[in-house]
């Protein structure tokens, strides 16, 4: 078997089911691990910053929570292309699973940056070309979960979750530049998120460590989420009838 | 092609000259909300010259959510949508005509509107005349966009503020640049790098909208 | 150590409510979201076992 066609096996939800299974245990430890590696340089040993005393530590959340939540709507809107372009049920499925925990690192993107602001700026909120994005990406996620869950016929709703994925990806770019355009016109000089302190490479090392626990975190989340949305999906297939009497001892 | 265009064109043109009180209350909404702002923000002048351009971006935003929800609604009831998919032409025609059509019943009266109502801002000459010219190339881009979103959540119960929800984050550009070119003519600065922009969004809604609506509207009637 | 007493990690220097706001706040988020998608599964498998159980039943 060669190995696009291994590949394609798990594209079978039964068979995703059963490696996601097996994988998440060590998502999680994963996640644990660079965790407490990641907190440890960036609260035990990076140094305090001349002009934002401790408050900077916040970066090493705020950051990669930004990161992720860009990278995972892209993900999302990949993996929902393929389920609409190929008609693979579980790419679809994965798309959807995907994206609360998006929505969940906007959020927290958002929410870290609110109280980095507040000791740093002055305000719990600067509408600075960032920031914006990040709040208009969150309306984006709540956009597509909102439409696929308005929708009864999952492959309706999977077909149409693609298209809107689709085009509010097109549209990042777009929104991304009108906002800076946006920001420029009305603030002299621009409040920028981007100007954290100077990197230092204990900082640098910190950020890297936990955008990893993050990466590994989502795996862990959406794999979970992903297999729930399998069992919901498949309930009247022989697999999943099985799989659930063996749960309840029957 | 040309004579699908058309004909789709010219029947909901007509099927809204003989709705017109179902066509005006779009604008009327255009004008109460806007009415509302002064209420809630106070009479002073200088402050409502400053807010003009957005709350009336902003409005004609909002209007343009609320007359979309219908555009393929009523095809659909009558089952006149089902047979117009079936056609041999792509359904690029129709999701275009319908939002020609839409335009052409919703957003002219927002265009003409918007002078009169920015006069009751204050807006000077020059800032109207910037305001007349964002809607005339940004409400196209609402048209469109609206569009898409009404095909795509064709017949769904919470249509409306679902509609509303997904349609907006893409709409944000527009008014960016839209109400940003009448504050750069209100602060006396050229308008002209937010013409080019909401131009070069025009020509690219022009060119994708119609192909996803078309999309959306086959994902929708399956 | 940048730190000589636990008392003095947790002010931050001033800025403990905004540092230990965010840490905390995604440590919330990061046990809740996984316990919500755990149990999700949990439900589907329970509700995938009741109907298998019901058709049984009525067949």
């Amino acid at each position: 078997m060669t190995a696009g066609m291994r590949l394609f096996t798990f594209a079978a939800p039964s068979r995703f089911h059963a490696l996601a299974g097996r994988f998440t245990p060590w998502f999680w430890l994963a996640t644990f691990g660079f965790a407490v590696a990641g907190l440890y340089v960036g609260f035990i040993v990076a140094p305090v910053d001349a002009t934002q005393g401790n408050a900077y530590r916040i970066i090493f959340l705020h950051v990669p929570a930004a990161w992720m939540s860009m990278l995972l709507y892209m993900v999302m809107a990949f993996w929902a292309a393929i389920g609409w372009a190929f008609r693979a049920k579980m790419a679809s499925m994965l798309a959807r699973a995907i994206a609360p925990t998006g929505a969940m690192f906007t959020v927290l993107a958002l929410w870290s940056g609110a109280l980095w602001g507040k000791p740093s700026w002055g305000a719990w909120w600067v509408w600075d070309a960032r920031l914006t994005s990040e709040l208009i990406l969150l309306f984006l996620y709540l956009g597509y979960i909102a439409l696929v869950e308005a929708i009864d016929d999952p492959r309706r709703a999977d077909q149409a979750g693609a298209l809107l994925a689709l085009v509010g990806a097109i549209n990042v770019p777009v929104i991304y530049f009108s906002v800076r355009w946006w920001n420029t016109l009305h603030q002299g000089a621009t409040i920028s998120m981007t100007a954290a302190p100077k990197m230092a490479s204990t900082m640098l090392t910190a950020m890297l460590l936990m955008t990893l626990a993050c990466w590994a975190y989502a795996f862990a989340v959406v794999f979970t989420r992903a297999r729930a949305i399998i069992v919901e999906r498949e309930q009247h297939t022989a697999w999943v009838s099985e799989l659930a009497l063996a749960a309840k001892g029957a | 092609m040309r004579a699908l265009f058309l004909a789709v064109l010219l029947r909901d043109l007509r099927l809204a000259a003989r709705r017109r009180i179902d066509a005006l209350l779009p604008l009327v909404f255009f004008v109460v909300a806007i009415s509302l702002f002064p209420l809630g923000v106070g009479p002073e002048p200088q402050t409502l010259r400053h807010i003009a351009p957005g709350v009336v971006w902003v409005c004609a935003l909002l209007a343009t959510m609320l007359s979309v929800q219908h555009l393929y609604a009523g095809d659909q009831a009558d089952g006149s949508l089902e047979q117009l998919l079936l056609a041999p032409q792509p359904a690029v025609t129709v999701a275009a005509a319908k939002c020609v059509a839409h335009w052409l019943v919703n957003g002219w009266p927002l265009i003409v509107a918007a002078p009169l109502v920015g006069v009751l801002f204050d807006l000077s000459g020059p800032a109207l005349r910037s305001l007349v010219i964002g809607l005339l190339l940004g409400t196209p881009v609402l048209s469109l966009l609206g569009g898409l979103g009404a095909a795509l959540t064709l017949g769904l119960r919470s249509g409306g503020m679902l509609l509303i929800l997904i349609v907006l984050p893409l709409a944000m550009p527009a008014l960016i640049f839209g109400a940003g070119a009448v504050s750069a003519v209100e602060s006396g600065e050229s308008a002209a790098g937010h013409y080019s922009l909401l131009g070069a969004l025009l020509i690219a809604t022009l060119l994708g909208a119609p192909l996803a609506t078309a999309a959306a509207l086959r994902i929708s009637t399956e | 150590m940048q730190w000589s007493s636990p008392s003095e990690f947790f002010a931050m220097g001033g800025h403990g409510l905004y540092v230990w706001g965010s840490y905390g706040v995604a440590a919330l988020l990061m046990v809740v979201e996984p316990w919500l998608a755990a149990r999700r599964r949990r439900r589907a498998v329970h509700d995938a076992a009741s109907a298998e159980i019901w058709k049984e039943a009525e067949s």
